[in-house]
């Protein structure tokens, strides 16, 4: 679904990623771990296209209609209509949007994409409803601007909501375990492991291995300098957990 | 990594699609302005004496001032002497003026169903009273029966001059006087048309009044006056659409506002202006130079203006309320966007003098382009105002980095009691909140408007529904680009 070769990217001239590769399947789930500076965050805005990040080196293939794609060339939009999801570490505020205005426009514009009629207001609220048990969000959050004076815990389960409106192929979800408290990761965890379907795939950017206790990775990558140094399962995790990322750096 | 898509200013330009020009006979006076011009507008439209006297009175004040110069706007000096002060179509004279909106002409019929008003019998607007001006004159006022009904006058103010000179006598420029201010006085010199309304004690006006002004000729100014009244307990709401076509040279549109609130009366003014800005270059535009002012002269009355200023080259306007009678409450609520190389200079002025006065201003200022938006609000709470409060909440957008917003507020208390709050923000939409609504599959233009309208929300809010679905859609075509 998505292969990464000897990606390069910087950002304010300075390079974080130097000469990345990674494949990923539909139907995984993959853990990035590693500390902190490794270019983990970098990796994951990059691939939705943070217009901050330059890429100076390397390619991102993407199964579009079955054909590999460049990634890189399509705007962020693009290629959120396209499947790709970002969960975003520090979600926006957005005053004075309703979150059930821009889930509802962001969802229909997607449809639109796909070539579907859109879904009435009406219809959508009701779907969004049920969508939102999934993460035990309460039906108020509806009408509220979106993230505007959400505590962290909200903002990260809205995160998650999101992910289950929009359905995307390829999942990204940046540190969503970060500022949760152990019922709300609970929860968040919960609601992606649901998400999980034999035709999209997950990526985990994470600090701790707690997270992974929840949601069970196929694959564990440490990322160092800007590079992909260690693959493992979920067992290298609990091996990071316990010998830290010393014993990686020669 | 190409980043072409995602970093270009999305906002370089937008297309007037109001900009078509009627073909259409008029009766248009020759340029320049003098005595002899003020006398024949006077007689094409058969006015009174005491009109004339007022008028050449305004005109000889006019004469002795000088264009005021402190507004935070630039443009070549205006010659008055090259403008028409009248233009009207020919079957609009008032020998030949058509008694219904159904025996217009069929041009002007056409015109305004292009600008989305529709007048024919069929397919008028109910709920609504529309008086519809073209250039200098009122074609005509829709849903007249209910309106005769409720007892409610809503015509055109040359109708008005005729038919209740009382009224007129007695309101006209008792809120913004002829020495009020330069393009105050030009225009109680030649004004030509506009609407007049008055609301009799204890009426709730069922439906809500309109009037929608279109620019047409070349080379001419608009001066309409307008001027409500609402007795004791009455109430109306009171809606303000514009549009003129696009055009090379700049035009001169000077409008006056009067307002009247009675005892316990209230009233709301809302105006959506989208006058052509004139091109990406800065090319032409209309200079809308406008006077509006509410008295709330009664016990517990209420004024409030909402405006979406939307177009114009440049704007220079500031709805005011003069809080006179005690305990009675002014508001202001605005969305000024400028693109391009529009400039705009707007906000409003409260002047409290009862005890126990209200005000509240909210503005909200968005610039594109290399346009520059400025508030400009005065405060004013007199000796006499016990216990008055205002508050003040003036937000400016930047969108890209070539335009500019200035806020100028004047606070001025000369009573202890008062309570002022005021509050100013300046915020530049972040690469940051854009690529969040990207990467849910917004585009750009999408996401810009979405975050602009967010922005706008609480002055939109405040507009009837109708118009705040007009409002949304107008910002968002504004903020629509050519990226691509």
């Amino acid at each position: 679904m998505l292969e990464i070769k000897n990606l390069h990217a910087r950002v304010e001239e300075k390079e974080i990623l130097k000469g990345l590769n990674l494949k990923i399947n539909a139907g995984e789930v993959h853990a990035i771990m590693g500390p902190n500076g490794s270019g983990k965050s970098t990796l994951s805005k990059v691939l939705a296209g943070h217009p901050a990040y330059e890429v100076t080196e390397g390619e991102v293939l993407y199964d579009i209609n079955f054909q590999m794609k460049n990634l890189l060339d399509l705007a962020p939009d693009e290629r959120a209509k396209e499947g790709i999801f970002l969960a975003f570490q520090y979600p926006i505020e957005v005053p004075g949007v309703s979150n059930f205005t821009f889930l509802h426009t962001a969802f229909n514009s997607i449809l639109q994409h796909q070539g579907s009629d859109s879904m009435s207001e009406g219809e959508f609220r009701e779907f969004l409803v049920q969508k939102m048990k999934l993460v035990s969000m309460k039906p108020e959050y509806l009408d509220r601007p979106v993230n505007t004076g959400f505590s962290g815990g909200e903002k990260k389960k809205n995160e998650i909501l999101q992910m289950a409106v929009l359905s995307p192929r390829l999942a990204l979800l940046d540190e969503t375990d970060s500022g949760l408290d152990i019922d709300a990761l609970r929860v968040v965890s919960d609601g992606v492991n649901k998400l999980r379907r034999k035709d999209n795939a997950i990526v985990l950017v994470t600090h701790y291995q707690r997270l992974l206790d929840y949601i069970k990775p196929d694959f564990v990558h440490v990322l160092l300098n800007g590079k992909i140094v260690e693959t493992g399962d979920a067992s290298l995790a609990l091996k990071l957990e316990d010998k830290g990322y010393d014993w990686l750096i020669n | 990594m190409d980043n072409n898509k995602s970093s270009q200013n999305p906002l370089e330009s937008y297309e007037y699609k109001y900009g078509f020009t009627t073909d259409i006979e008029t009766d248009t006076v020759k340029k320049g302005l003098n005595e002899d011009i003020i006398r024949l507008i006077s007689s094409k439209k058969n006015e009174p004496d005491w009109m004339l006297d007022y008028r050449l009175k305004a005109f000889r004040v006019w004469e002795k001032m000088t264009e005021p110069t402190w507004a935070h706007v630039s443009y070549p000096k205006i010659d008055f002497q090259a403008l028409s002060y009248y233009s009207a179509p020919k079957k609009m004279s008032a020998e030949s003026k058509p008694k219904s909106l159904d025996e217009l002409d069929p041009e002007l019929i056409k015109t305004f169903e292009k600008l989305g008003i529709p007048l024919s019998e069929q397919k008028r607007i109910s709920g609504i009273a529309v008086d519809v001006v073209f250039d200098s004159v009122s074609v005509g006022t829709s849903n007249k029966d209910v309106l005769d009904e409720a007892g409610v006058i809503f015509c055109s103010i040359s109708e008005a001059i005729k038919n209740h000179p009382d009224l007129v006598k007695k309101y006209l420029g008792s809120v913004v006087p002829v020495t009020d201010n330069y393009y105050a006085a030009l225009n109680a010199a030649v004004f030509s048309d506009g609407s007049f309304c008055y609301i009799p004690k204890g009426v709730r006006c069922p439906i809500d009044l309109s009037t929608y002004f279109r620019i047409n000729a070349a080379e001419t100014g608009q001066f309409e006056r307008t001027l409500l009244i609402c007795d004791e307990g009455g109430y109306v709401n009171y809606l303000e659409g514009c549009t003129a076509p696009q055009r090379d040279e700049n035009q001169l549109h000077a409008a006056v506002v009067e307002l009247v609130a009675h005892d316990n009366a209230e009233i709301k003014y809302s105006t959506v202006q989208n006058w052509y800005t004139g091109d990406k270059e800065g090319r032409g535009g209309i200079y809308n130079f406008v006077t509006k002012r509410g008295k709330a002269a009664g016990k517990n009355s209420k004024i409030s203006w909402t405006q979406v200023e939307s177009g114009s080259a440049i704007t220079w306007k500031y709805p005011s309320c003069i809080l006179q009678g005690d305990g009675s409450e002014g508001a202001f609520y605005s969305v000024a966007l400028t693109h391009d190389m529009m400039q705009a200079d707007t906000g409003t002025k409260m002047i409290h003098i009862g005890k126990n006065t209200k005000s509240t201003i909210i503005s909200k200022g968005i610039s594109t382009g290399k346009s520059s938006n400025a508030y400009r609000g005065q405060v004013k709470i007199m000796a006499s105002a016990e216990n008055a409060r205002n508050y003040s909440q003036c937000d400016s957008m930047l969108v890209g980095d070539q335009c500019s917003a200035s806020t100028y507020p004047y606070i001025e208390v000369k009573n202890k009691t008062a309570t002022i709050e005021h509050e100013a923000t300046t915020s530049r939409i972040s690469e940051d909140q854009i690529f969040y609504l990207q990467s849910r599959g917004l585009d750009m233009e999408k996401s810009i408007s979405m975050l602009v309208n967010g922005f706008c929300k609480e002055v939109f809010k405040e507009l009837p529904l109708e118009f705040a679905v007009e409002a949304v859609k107008l910002i968002e075509m504004k903020l629509e680009n050519s990226v691509g």
